[in-house]
């Protein structure tokens, strides 16, 4: 460990560490424009200029190791001098279009403007003109050449995570200009990324691209439903306008930093995986009977449930559930009405796996799954699904899945044709949800709290961004309410609440709260 | 003149040739020093001559030697700097056209001081002359067994190949060289790592110049102390100067170290063309700063010229009468840094485009005394916050120019005679790149 100073205060930090991390581990603000902690480290911006003691210039803290003793000032008067000198710079020829550029609001140029500029400028002159201005580089990324500041970021995300090379940067001087190669477009499963690394409004996310100002957009955390690996992510939607619902909600998904999952990054599947949030939704309650109402609606599904011969209904859980509510799915089905044909597996359902982040499993909580239902090696749904089409059910509920997608071509007639009662709860408006007698509308991930277990087994919490879309109400209060109708006082008021229940009964969540958890989630102490 | 030693083949026919240069000594000391003496030994005798890098740095070589690991499992390798592009400088373009031998001798005893068994030279692109004597002379040195497996017979192995640049000014910088050979953009590397740790493709390397390397059969085959005796003080050898400019006879001149502008101007090169009055000198390529006609009593060598306040650099001299127009000067100064800046770094990327937009400026008449402050505001602010010195070296004539013939500048602003330059510029199609 090497004892150092920054700005008046001593730190202890390990040997050899870059004084940029170093001044980051004590949360003191530094501008930077090159500098990503996943990417090498270029040194080009030259904007995160310190003074460190006994050294003749400024240096910049990206290339500078941390010795015994150093003395740093982030923002001494040599240290700002520096950092206003070289934005002044990067300034010179950029083009003054902020209030028609959609970086506006998350602009590293303009934030540090405000913090670290403030000059009067000196610049007279004819700026450069680059030529491509506003011109898709692929199908997810807009380039605009004249915006760009040249920091290499996108270049060294696709030579060193994706290791794809599309970007590369031409010609020389103030004519450099960042591209992709000739002949290749920038279209791999992580385009999405160099839209949130560019610090400026270079590489702006066509999906995004002039939807909404960001100051109109609320955040809230939550974990990428897309597949097993449960990135962190931050759901973006519109805060201040939501009676303007007719382009949706959620505006955007960014990922969020967590070293141990995702660091930095998330794919594109999952990146506009979110307009599912807003589209082709079940939204209204539909019985047998007629309810309109929740409480008619959970009597009446109570009634069935209840009054179902055991061995004669079966289940089809799903892995797109929460922890929360597959511990309500085991009580009420496994524990209180003691059916015997439950299952959530989905064998060939898997889709592509790479290196990176993406896994093959498209399921975000299969881990919580097994462990919850333990099911053992009996937890496929394609024998549940079996035995309906073979005319051995006589009801089957299904949670979220659309059988249509499911087995050979024409299952879900062949069920429904057999299967005297459908019950269908979940978010989307489907075939499935179409032939169900019963169809209840469930809150999706975005609109909800509660937890996913990722495949490494570590437990991360979603939280509501929005409101349930029409009468949806998340799964886990649904069930709460069957529980309790059925005869079962589970009764619980938030998700939070269920999770401690869960925590307590089993031993892998043990010592888990969802304070634990936290925004980096806690891995299962035993499996 | 003093006695020719690196020039000494300069003005023999066809030198170039082994069959030339060998009778005259190529090789001799190459063959008694490989296996005969140990690599420190070697090193040692270098760092005794007080040899310093003749590109322009100054950089003592033996002690640069002494940065490669002893004990490195990667190989070293050595790495030749002949992307001679200071302007005003033509030295290394003789040895390598006229004498390429003795160059490839230098490699020869460089690389096994060092432990290398692969050299590189990589030779500006431009230099089509140079390249094919430089290539046939290798072939030669293959051909005779004076490279390849065994050097001489000695079981000393040595690879040599030659690699051409593609024009730009920045693959001189020798980290961005490294980039350039590897293939890739020409770039300046990050120090530290040093290339002596990390080098190309990442294994221990030493740059050094054409005309460092080719001291050293001279160094090795007369001694340390000879050597050193030629020079000044801590700066050993002769050095080839270039002269260049209004002087009666511009040329390449070996002279030793230290030896006054004065006399380079007015006893070797002729003195001042046409008797005319001297305005300013530019000591060390373009990149210096300039001297007045009242500043060139000083000594020609790397402390000398940092003491008056430049650097020897490559020592590119470069005379104007005079006639010379500073504000010209400074136009095709900032012209040529404006179009070389590799783009890298912010501060030179951006800097060097504004300067030289400001000087056009005042160059067609159309700028104001105040351009001139913001001009030195630019150049002080760019100096010593990038990843190469391309920065400093492009700031340091806006500085000097302007701060030692301020009054021309301001005369030449306030009078407007710029506007008939403009005219001028217009007919023939300039702009600013």
């Amino acid at each position: 460990m090497a004892n150092i100073t920054i700005d008046g205060k001593p730190y202890s930090v390990p040997d050899g560490s870059l004084l940029i991390d170093a001044i980051d581990q004590a949360k003191t603000k530094l501008p930077r424009y090159c500098y990503h902690p996943g990417l090498s480290v270029a040194g080009n911006c030259r904007i995160c200029q310190v003074e460190v003691e006994k050294m003749p210039r400024t240096v910049i803290a990206c290339n500078t190791r941390v010795t015994e003793g150093m003395v740093v000032h982030t923002a001494s008067a040599k240290a700002k001098e520096s950092q206003q000198i070289v934005l002044e710079f990067l300034l010179a020829n950029h083009p003054l279009d902020c209030p028609v550029c959609d970086q506006a609001g998350e602009c590293k140029l303009q934030d540090y403007y405000m913090e670290y500029g403030l000059y009067d400028p000196k610049f007279d002159d004819q700026k450069v003109k680059k030529a491509k201005k506003a011109v898709a580089v692929g199908p997810t990324i807009m380039l605009d050449q004249e915006r760009c500041i040249l920091c290499s970021r996108c270049v060294r995300f696709t030579d060193e995570i994706t290791k794809t090379h599309e970007f590369g940067i031409f010609n020389r001087g103030d004519v450099s200009e960042l591209d992709v190669y000739p002949g290749m477009e920038l279209k791999n499963n992580y385009s999405g990324n160099v839209a949130d690394i560019c610090p400026v409004g270079a590489l702006t996310d066509r999906d995004f691209r002039f939807k909404m100002r960001v100051w109109y957009l609320g955040s809230q955390e939550s974990v990428c439903p897309g597949c097993s690996r449960g990135c962190n992510i931050n759901i973006n939607y519109e805060r201040s306008r939501p009676y303007k619902s007719d382009k949706g909600r959620v505006m955007r998904l960014k990922p969020r930093e967590n070293a141990a999952v995702n660091r930095w990054w998330m794919c594109d599947e999952g990146r506009y995986a979110y307009k599912a949030i807003d589209q082709d939704r079940m939204t209204t309650i539909r019985t047998t009977a007629g309810a309109t109402t929740w409480e008619a609606a959970v009597r009446e599904v109570a009634r069935l449930l209840k009054a179902a011969p055991a061995a004669k209904w079966g289940v089809i859980a799903s892995a797109q559930h929460t922890n929360e509510e597959l511990y309500l799915v085991r009580k009420v089905f496994k524990d209180l009405l003691k059916w015997p044909h439950l299952g959530y597996h989905e064998a060939g359902e898997d889709g592509p796996q790479d290196e990176i982040l993406l896994r093959k499993d498209k399921n975000p909580n299969t881990a919580g799954a097994s462990v919850i239902l333990d099911l053992g090696a009996a937890n496929g749904a394609a024998s549940v699904l079996e035995r309906a089409r073979k005319g051995e059910l006589e009801g089957l509920v299904v949670f979220g899945r659309d059988l249509s997608k499911m087995g050979a071509p024409g299952l879900l007639q062949e069920v429904r044709s057999k299967v005297r009662t459908i019950v269908y709860i979940g978010s989307a408006q489907h075939a499935t949800a179409a032939a169900a007698d019963v169809a209840l509308p469930e809150a999706c991930y975005a609109e909800k709290d509660g937890t996913f277990t990722n495949f490494e087994g570590r437990v991360q919490r979603i939280r509501m961004a929005v409101p349930p879309a029409g009468d949806a109400r998340p799964g886990w209060k649904i069930l709460s309410e069957i529980a309790a109708e059925i005869g079962e006082p589970l009764v619980f008021s938030k998700a939070e609440e269920v999770f401690k229940r869960l925590a307590a009964e089993q031993p892998a969540f043990a010592g888990m709260d969802y304070k634990v958890i936290g925004s980096q989630g806690a891995v299962w102490s035993r499996r | 003149m003093s006695e020719a030693i690196l020039s000494r083949n300069f003005n023999i026919p066809d030198a170039h040739k082994l069959s030339v240069a060998e009778p005259r000594g190529a090789y001799e000391t190459a063959r008694k020093v490989i296996g005969a003496l140990k690599p420190e030994e070697v090193t040692n005798t270098v760092l005794a001559s007080n040899l310093r890098g003749l590109g322009g740095a100054g950089f003592p070589t033996g002690k640069k030697w002494q940065f490669i690991p002893k004990d490195s499992k990667k190989p070293v390798y050595l790495v030749i700097n002949a992307d001679e592009g200071e302007p005003g400088t033509c030295k290394d373009r003789y040895i390598l056209e006229k004498d390429p031998h003795q160059l490839i001798e230098g490699i020869l005893i460089s690389a096994y001081a060092i432990g290398s068994h692969k050299a590189y030279i990589y030779i500006r692109g431009e230099y089509v002359l140079p390249y094919r004597n430089l290539q046939s002379a290798v072939d030669e040195a293959y051909a005779k067994g004076y490279l390849g497996k065994s050097v001489f017979g000695s079981g000393y192995a040595m690879d040599l190949v030659v690699h051409r640049g593609a024009g730009a000014y920045i693959c001189g910088e020798e980290t961005s060289l490294l980039n350039s050979l590897e293939g890739k953009r020409g770039y300046p590397r990050l120090k530290p790592p040093f290339p002596a740790i990390v080098g190309l493709f990442g294994c221990p390397t030493i740059i050094n110049n054409v005309e460092t390397i080719a001291c050293v059969p001279h160094i090795l085959k007369n001694g340390a102390a000879w050597f050193t005796a030629l020079g000044s003080p801590g700066n050993g050898g002769t050095h080839l100067f270039s002269v260049s400019g209004h002087v009666e006879k511009p040329g390449v001149y070996e002279l030793p170290m230290g030896v006054p502008l004065r006399d380079l101007i007015y006893k070797y090169a002729g003195g001042v063309k046409g008797g005319r009055a001297l305005k300013a000198v530019i000591p060390g390529g373009m990149s210096a700063k300039i001297l007045k006609a009242d500043e060139i009593d000083v000594k020609m060598d790397y402390d000398g010229l940092k003491a008056a306040g430049t650097m020897l650099g490559s020592a590119g001299v470069m005379v104007m009468d005079e006639t010379v127009c500073m504000v010209k000067m400074l136009y095709y100064a900032t012209k040529f840094f404006s179009h070389e800046s590799c783009g890298q770094c912010s501060p030179c990327r951006e800097g060097t485009g504004w300067a030289h937009k400001l000087v056009t400026r005042i160059y067609r008449g159309e700028g104001s005394v105040k351009d001139l402050d913001t001009l030195l505001t630019i150049a002080r602010n760019m100096e010593g916050r990038t990843i190469c010195v391309f920065a400093d070296a492009a700031a340091w004539p806006i500085q000097s120019y302007i701060t030692k013939f301020r009054a021309e500048f301001e005369d030449y602003i306030v009078s407007g005679r710029g506007k008939a330059v403009a005219a001028e510029l217009e007919a023939a199609g300039a702009h600013a790149h």
